[in-house]
């Protein structure tokens, strides 16, 4: 899958089911401070991503995450292996 | 010895069946309109109850930034609308985190809370795994969290409760609301219910209790409290939410005054799960206790606003218990049940009363019981059968009972 496509899902999830706005999200952003994305939230996330992708996110290696960029970095790196 | 603290209403809010506002329920409620309809909220091919009271054209985006209103069970959400407006309506604003932040409280009270919550986390854990629950399944579902979210979103930071006594539990919200002012502990209480049951899993529930109206070809005829055909009760949802304040702090600001919460009572039946203790002793000591807490004889009282589902049993019975506590004057004085309209609110129906009573105490205007045709010899008292009645309200007594046998009497007066 390419990044791009990623990060657009990324943006998709993050408006549709937390309810963010659009044009409040940047790669950079990060979850906590910028987004105020709380730790249900967080969970919530991780659901929406691993439905999203198909793929399968241990809370461990969530806990390093802290940008929306880092979340497509994790993405992308699942969906290569 | 100080003088006993006064609590009066200064803001009324609602979203139901009927309205989206306090102005157009009114007059569809003096003009003796039917919020019942077929069920849109699910298919209900398998159940055998197809009507209900939704609040149809609801979009809580309208009124709730988008974030937070997808965090919150539909119950909650009319909440959130009906204190809004109540809060608005009394010219109360707390965001300014003053004093008067730690002043202000909410007492909420719903039957079943997030029911739907309920039932669509339930589905997901048994067709995709427990992995797939929301993490806010619970706080969706618990029945306290429409209280918890007003205190967030208004700055209410005063004493804050839930009481969840089934249909009782907005009128218990509303008296222990009025206790914790004139206690001294808060000047303004948020108080209200909030109920939205209308799911596959609740209406399943209702149904098998072989309490809910089956009279699904008649939608706006089912509720029908009183009258002989009566089949059960009609479920329905909304939030109604009122600004109890006390007196002296109302007076001061030069509030609008609804009228004075002048007497709360309560009692047990200690009978039967669902069913009222025959001959009405129970919901009398409820009754009672309200005159007696408003210093009141029963005579005072110039319109009770009934429990009046529309079961077999609840209306025989309510009507042999207000014969008990009203003797001669029972026949005398109007008793309506504006569930002919709104349908049963459960968990919100005591406050969605109250506000018909503040209402009729302030237009002289009682609201009829629709769908009264034919005379059921058990219920043989001046229900307002089908049209609203001009006469003057200084007393209003509105009744509410629950599941477990709950009994609550509120009476509101007009405040000169």
């Amino acid at each position: 899958m390419e990044r791009s496509v990623i990060e657009q899902k990324m943006v998709d999830v993050l408006v549709d089911e937390l309810g963010l706005e659009r044009d409040k999200i940047q790669m950079g952003s990060k979850f906590e401070e910028d987004l105020e994305v709380d730790s249900l939230g967080v969970v919530e996330l991780l659901m929406a991503l691993e439905d999203t992708f198909g793929v399968k996110i241990p809370d461990e290696e969530a806990e390093d995450i802290t940008t929306v960029g880092e979340a497509v970095d994790m993405v992308q790196a699942k969906l290569g292996n | 010895m100080e003088a006993r603290r006064r609590v009066v209403v200064t803001g009324l809010g609602t979203v139901n069946p009927l309205a989206g506002d306090v102005d157009t329920f009114w007059k569809n409620l003096t003009s003796g309109m039917s919020g019942i309809g077929r069920i849109t909220a699910f298919d209900t091919d398998p159940v055998p109850v197809k009507i209900a009271g939704e609040v149809t054209d609801f979009d809580p985006e309208e009124f709730i930034p988008r974030k937070e209103a997808r965090r919150l069970d539909r119950y909650a959400q009319f909440f959130w609308v009906a204190t809004a407006q109540a809060l608005d309506d009394a010219g109360l604003d707390f965001t300014d985190d003053s004093e008067a932040s730690f002043r202000a409280g909410v007492v909420v009270g719903s039957g079943i809370g997030g029911i739907i919550s309920f039932q669509e986390n339930l589905d997901v854990m048994r067709t995709r795994g427990h992995d797939r629950v929301s993490p806010l399944a619970i706080t969706q579902i618990i029945p306290n969290m429409a209280g918890g979210v007003a205190s967030i979103q208004f700055h209410l930071f005063g004493p804050n409760n839930c009481t969840v006594t089934a249909c009782a539990a907005s009128a218990n919200a509303i008296g222990d609301a009025a206790e914790i002012i004139r206690r001294g502990d808060a000047d303004v209480m948020v108080a209200g219910g909030a109920e939205a049951p209308i799911c596959e899993f609740a209406v399943a529930g209702f149904s098998q209790a072989r309490a809910v109206s089956t009279r699904n070809d008649e939608p706006e005829r089912a509720s029908r409290p009183f009258d002989a055909g009566r089949d059960g009760f009609v479920m329905s949802e909304g939030a109604a939410t009122l600004i109890l304040e006390e007196r002296n702090h109302a007076l001061a600001r030069g509030a609008k005054i609804y009228g004075e919460l002048v007497g709360y009572g309560m009692s047990a039946d200690g009978y039967h799960i669902t069913l009222p203790r025959p001959g009405g002793m129970g919901a009398a000591k409820a009754m009672e206790a309200a005159l007696r807490n408003a210093s009141l004889p029963p005579e005072a009282i110039d319109y009770v606003n009934a429990h009046g589902t529309s079961t077999q049993a609840n209306d025989s019975t309510e009507t042999a218990a207000i014969k008990l506590v009203f003797g001669e004057h029972a026949y005398e004085m109007p008793v309506s049940s504006t569930k002919s309209m709104t349908g049963h609110l459960l968990g919100g129906a005591g406050a969605i009363e109250s506000l018909a009573c503040l209402l009729a105490i302030r237009d002289g205007l009682i609201p009829p019981t629709i769908n009264y045709e034919e005379p059921d010899p058990e219920c043989d008292l001046d229900y307002v059968p089908n049209e609203a009645r001009e006469s003057e309200v200084r007393y209003a007594m509105t009744n509410s009972f629950g599941f477990g046998g709950h009994n609550v009497s509120l009476i509101f007066a007009h405040h000169a």
